[in-house]
């Protein structure tokens, strides 16, 4: 096949053609093991699928949020030189909107995954999952979102429910 | 020749756009002075220039023409912007020096030959690819803008703030973006029936994560490797980054290190949090993706000050998410009336297009605008319309049009008409 025809071919790709096309493409990709897999996806999803082992809760929490993160988002997350992370309930149709984890943030799993990626901000992935899962239970709890005493996990944290779930539609909706 | 096209076609002193296309707009009195007292040599041309050198670098005289307003969170380095100063340009393609960035912490030291592209998620084999074999892949490259989707936030303030056309709308350029088709990797990968998403990780520290809708992938998505010929400089995502033509920049994911494969959004932090645009009835909107037909004029623009009353040329850029700029019109009575902008040859999809026209500047004031109407028919809304129903500091895709009063002395202001 000539060079040119390889490329329209390639180019043409759409869903479902992979196996026509694997003998086109260069097919320079390298399978994985689960393990170099797993060690690369970060990725947590609403229902919660790809959440990692471990719990905590909100009085643990404190603790590793005034150690980790006080100094940057301030005294239970009212905010400091970095952005405010509780309170603005029922603002956000107000004069004033103020989106916070609390106030806006639609899905409770993603303030686990966020932290794992991006925060503590100088030294992201410094937390245990464990504490991880204690700092989220401590944001959702400064909410008044759940109890200071509930564990947070796996299982639990899909299940929390953020007051401002349903004020949410999309802009982009697949075929 | 050129008179005949020197006639007014709108208010306020907006010549006939075809005077681009005859010679001699300005007249040659004052290119004629260097020759007027016989032969001579400037200091310059007394002895042989510089040696060669291994990297260009622009003149020392343009030192000035740097990216503006560089600005990061308070105790943070690496998380803000910095913005392209369009004032200072012409044509269509930004210097990849120039080209704003966004980023949420800091630009990663990558080293090439240790990162790798990792396909995984609804895919019939998870792949792995380094630098190298994907550069043996078939490429396409393409000539495109990339627009932050918080670019022109401060025109939402109650008072026009008085900043440069670069410090206000700099958040945009276009390069010549090149690298391998997304849909080829994913087919080599093998997507499963059921999958509508990816979702892209970045490996900076922050890990950027953005969901994209997998039907905008298979369509024109690349993990580009080339800016302007060149590799990806690492401001802009060194070695690889995620590009979706007409898109809103945050979801073109830098330093590109996952796509996983799904049948839904991960709702991340930068796709909920931020990016999302809230209404003034507390009802916020996920994923709108594509940027709006937009234009601006970039010159004359806040900072300059007029010469004399006479003829000026007002030129500037449009764009659109949907597809070709069409037309633009420029007004110079406020929008009183318009007239039908040139558009310089480059009229490419998704695209910074570059306009002109000939203005005869009586000097006296004047509000100059210029609108966009893109080739799926939307026009550039004004600011009023923009910010209808937007909840209070909704500032995420603004394409308004963009008003420059012009006064007796000369000095050019932002002003909301
Ligand atoms: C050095 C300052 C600093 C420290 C310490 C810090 N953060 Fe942050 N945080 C930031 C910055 C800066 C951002 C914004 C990042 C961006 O622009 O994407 C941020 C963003 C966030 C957000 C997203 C806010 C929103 O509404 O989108 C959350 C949640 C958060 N941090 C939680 C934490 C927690 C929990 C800790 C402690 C484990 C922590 N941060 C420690 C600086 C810090």
């Amino acid at each position: 096949m000539s060079m040119r025809n390889a490329l329209l071919l390639v180019c043409a790709g759409t869903v479902g053609m992979g196996a026509a096309l694997a003998d086109d493409s260069p097919g320079l990709g390298q399978e994985l093991t689960a393990a170099e897999l797993a060690a690369v996806d970060f990725t947590i999803m609403p229902d919660g699928d790809g959440l990692p082992a471990g719990a905590g809760n909100a009085v643990t929490g404190r603790d590793l949020y005034n150690q980790n993160c006080l100094g940057c988002h301030g005294e239970n997350g009212t905010g400091g030189v970095n952005d405010v992370l509780s309170g603005g309930h029922g603002s956000l149709a107000g004069p004033r909107p103020l989106k916070t984890v609390g106030s806006y943030w639609p899905y409770a799993t993603t303030i686990f995954d966020y932290l794992r990626r991006a925060m503590p901000f100088q030294m992201p992935g410094s937390l245990s999952n464990d504490d991880i899962y204690a700092v989220t239970a401590y944001l959702l709890f400064v909410n008044d979102i759940i109890a200071e005493d509930a564990e947070i996990d796996a299982e639990s944290l899909p299940q929390v429910r953020m007051p401002n779930r349903d004020n949410f539609v999309w802009g982009y909706t697949p075929e | 020749m050129a008179e005949q096209h020197q006639t007014a076609v709108a208010g306020n002193g907006l010549l006939d756009r075809r005077i681009f296309l005859t010679a001699g707009v300005a007249g040659g009195a004052a290119l004629l002075t260097a020759q007027a007292g016989g032969v001579e040599r400037e200091a310059w041309m007394q002895m042989p220039g510089a040696p060669m050198s291994d990297n260009g670098a622009p003149s020392a005289h343009e030192a000035h023409v740097k990216r503006l307003a560089v600005s990061s969170q308070p105790g943070t380095t690496g998380t803000g912007v910095s913005r392209t100063p369009l004032e200072f340009l012409d044509g269509l393609i930004t210097p990849s020096r120039l080209h704003f960035e966004r980023h949420h912490s800091g630009i990663p030291a990558i080293n090439p030959d240790e990162h790798r592209l990792v396909i995984h998620g609804m895919v019939a084999r998870p792949l792995s690819f380094s630098l190298e074999a994907l550069t043996r892949y078939p490429m396409k490259s393409r000539i495109q803008f990339l627009e932050c989707s918080g670019n022109s936030g401060g025109l939402i303030a109650p008072e026009p703030l008085q900043q440069s056309c670069g410090v206000l709308h700099g958040l945009v350029a276009a390069s010549e973006w090149g690298g391998v088709p997304l849909s080829v990797l994913l087919d080599e990968a093998g997507v499963k029936p059921g999958a509508k998403w990816i979702i892209a990780d970045g490996a900076d520290a922050a890990m950027m994560s953005r969901s994209v809708p997998l039907a905008k992938v298979m369509d024109d998505a690349i993990v580009a490797l080339y800016q302007n010929g060149e590799r990806l400089r690492p401001g802009n995502g060194y070695p690889m980054r995620l590009f979706l033509p007409g898109w809103e920049g945050n979801a073109c994911v830098k330093w590109l290190r996952t796509i996983k494969v799904m049948d839904q959004p991960a709702m991340t932090k930068d796709e909920t949090s931020k990016y999302s645009d809230l209404n003034e009835e507390g009802i916020a909107r996920l994923f709108t993706f594509p940027m709006g037909v937009k234009s601006l004029i970039t010159s004359p623009s806040h900072g300059f000050t007029m010469g004399p009353a006479g003829l000026y040329q007002v030129s500037g850029i449009a764009w659109s998410g949907s597809g070709k700029i069409r037309r633009v019109e420029v007004s110079a009575d406020g929008g009183g009336s318009w007239a039908d902008a040139a558009l310089d040859e480059h009229v490419l999809p998704k695209c910074l297009t570059r306009f002109r026209s000939a203005w005869r500047w009586d000097g006296g004031p004047a509000v100059i605008m210029s609108r966009a109407t893109d080739d799926a028919g939307n026009v550039q809304p004004t600011r009023s319309a923009v910010l209808q129903g937007r909840a209070n500091g909704a500032f995420y895709h603004y394409n308004g049009i963009q008003a420059w009063a012009v006064n007796e002395a000369g000095e050019v202001a932002n002003v909301y008409a």
